[in-house]
Parts: structure tokens; sequence; C-alpha cells
């Protein structure tokens, strides 16, 4: 099993785990793919963890405002309409998660990775880019009605690419 | 006699969550206090008489390995049960905390079941409840 092949059925199960345990909700995977360049404009929640080690990159969760609400509905036992600090609260919380989860899986591959606090934007029309040149593994979720996605780029760390995330429209971010 | 607990984690969702599942299990828990980071548990401890703290790992400022250390380094401190709750899931941290002294580790994502057995084990035999 390649890389690839390892990080997208670590991140399936991961996520689907994750959702199940700490949400009661079911995820299905939609697609996986290799995601090259930068992506088209995007609404909603991005949340972004660095991985650094002798290999590293980032994960990212992107969803709708929407799944974003009713991810802290699930998780706080509270209904939630509109984005406010709990909201990132709880995605930043998922994705730590998610790509902690992931991390164990790789660090018998790469050896021991550090994870960052994790970074949450929430905004309108806008996209993500990545300084280098590493492509993103992506795996696309069906939620309920809904869409996300669970990203991730990983190289060794000469070849290190950092995340920016880069604005088209208006944007809250906070540490989560 | 009810335990008074620290919470120590960067998201107060979790801190939200575990103060939901404490409430839950039965046990005779008095006031939750509540960190988002090591520093802040320190000081929360110098203020407070702590019976149980449950910590994150990966935190900001002082992590749960460092906040775990200084507790078993002071004197006043270093009998208080502390349960690592973490996505962490490595060899290398879980060893960490074991060798540094945790009383428990429970990996994220987690149940509630999944802390209150855990528990359990920790406060009968650390706990005057």
């Amino acid at each position: 099993m390649n890389l690839k092949e390892t990080l997208v059925n670590s991140i399936s199960e991961a996520t689907s785990k994750v959702f199940s345990t700490m949400l009661g909700l079911e995820v299905q995977v939609a697609e996986s793919a290799l995601e090259k360049g930068i992506p088209e404009a995007t609404d909603g929640l991005v949340s972004f963890i660095g991985l650094a080690g002798t290999w590293a990159g980032t994960g990212s969760l992107t969803c709708s405002k929407e799944l974003g609400c009713r991810i802290c509905s699930q998780m706080l036992m509270t209904e939630t309409a509109s984005i406010d600090e709990d909201v990132l609260d709880c995605v930043a919380e998922i994705t730590n998660m998610v790509v902690g989860s992931v991390k164990t899986d790789l660090e018998a591959i790469v050896g021991p990775l550090g994870l960052s606090i994790p970074t949450v934007v929430f905004g309108r029309n806008f996209t993500t880019k990545s300084a280098g040149s590493t492509d993103w593994i992506v795996v696309r979720f069906r939620c309920e009605a809904e869409m996300m996605s669970v990203k991730m780029c990983l190289a060794p760390s000469e070849k290190i690419s950092h995340v920016i995330p880069h604005s088209l429209g208006q944007t809250c971010a906070v540490d989560g | 006699m009810e335990s008074d607990v620290l919470v120590v984690d960067d998201s107060a969702a979790i801190r939200k969550i575990l103060n939901r599942v404490l409430r839950q299990t039965g046990m005779a828990i008095g006031t939750v206090h509540e960190a988002g980071d090591g520093q802040e548990a320190l000081e929360l401890l110098k203020a407070h008489k702590i019976d149980l703290v449950l910590t994150d790992i990966n935190m900001p400022k002082m992590d749960g390995l460092q906040l775990l250390g200084a507790m078993k380094a002071a004197p006043q401190w270093n009998g208080i049960p502390v349960m690592m709750i973490t996505t962490e899931g490595g060899e290398t941290k879980v060893g960490e905390a074991v060798r540094l002294g945790a009383a428990g580790y429970v990996r994220k994502p987690f149940t509630a079941d999944q802390i209150k057995e855990k528990l359990a084990g920790i406060i009968e035999l650390a706990l005057p409840i």
C-alpha cells in the first residue's frame, strides 16, 4: 500500500470514527482525489492543523456553515443556528481528533510527528494556497444532506509546504 | 465528601463535555475548575484544593506533559491523580505520560462510558469518596 492509499484509508476510518463517537453522525465516503494547484473558492469553514517531524505538512477539514452548526449542536447537545465561538471551537476540535488519529497511523511509517494547535477560518468566497508544490490528498464525505472534505498534504521536511489561508472575501479566524 | 476536579484543555467544547460526563458518573463531584493550558492549570492548583486532574496534551503555553511533570515534581501536588485525555496515541507520548506518573490515559475520540470506566478505577484508588 502506498502513502496515498494509506492516507485515504486512514482519513476515511478516522473521520467515520470521530463523527460517530463524538457526534452520533454517520459519514459516507463520496470520493477521494489528488488535488493539484489552488482549489476553487468556497464558502463556509476550514480548519487547519500543521504536522511537523521528519515529514511535515497540513491536515484540514472543510465544511459548510450548516454542517458546522450541526457539528456543534451534536457535540454540545445544544441548538446552534449561526456561527459563533462554540461552532469554531467544535470544528477545530473535531479536526484535531481526525488529524490526530491519522497522525498516529502515519507515525508507524514516517516516524514521530508533532501536531500544531488548530486554526479555523469562517468566511465567504475564499480559497487556500500551499506555498510549496505538494499535492493534497482529498477525501470527500457525505454527512446527512451536506458535503465536507478532509485534506492532507505531507512531504519529507525539506519539501515542507506552508498553508496560507488566502482570502478573497471576508473571513473570521480564531485559534481553536 | 465531594471531590473537586480540574479539567485542562484548550478546547472549551471538550471542557464542557468532560464537565457534563463528570456530573453523570454518579460520583460525588464538587466544583469542576477549567483551564485552557498548563499555566492556567498551575494557577488554579495554587488557588484551590484539587482532588483530580483531567488534561489534554497538546496545548499552547504549557502542554499536558509539562503540567504533569510540574505536578509530580511538587510535593503538594504529586499525590493528585492525573488522567490524560488526548488525540496523541503514539508510543512516545503515551510512554512519556506513563513515565511521568499519569494515572490513566484515554484517547480522543472518546465515549462517556470510556471516561467513566477509567475514572472509576482512578477515583476508587485515590479519592476520599
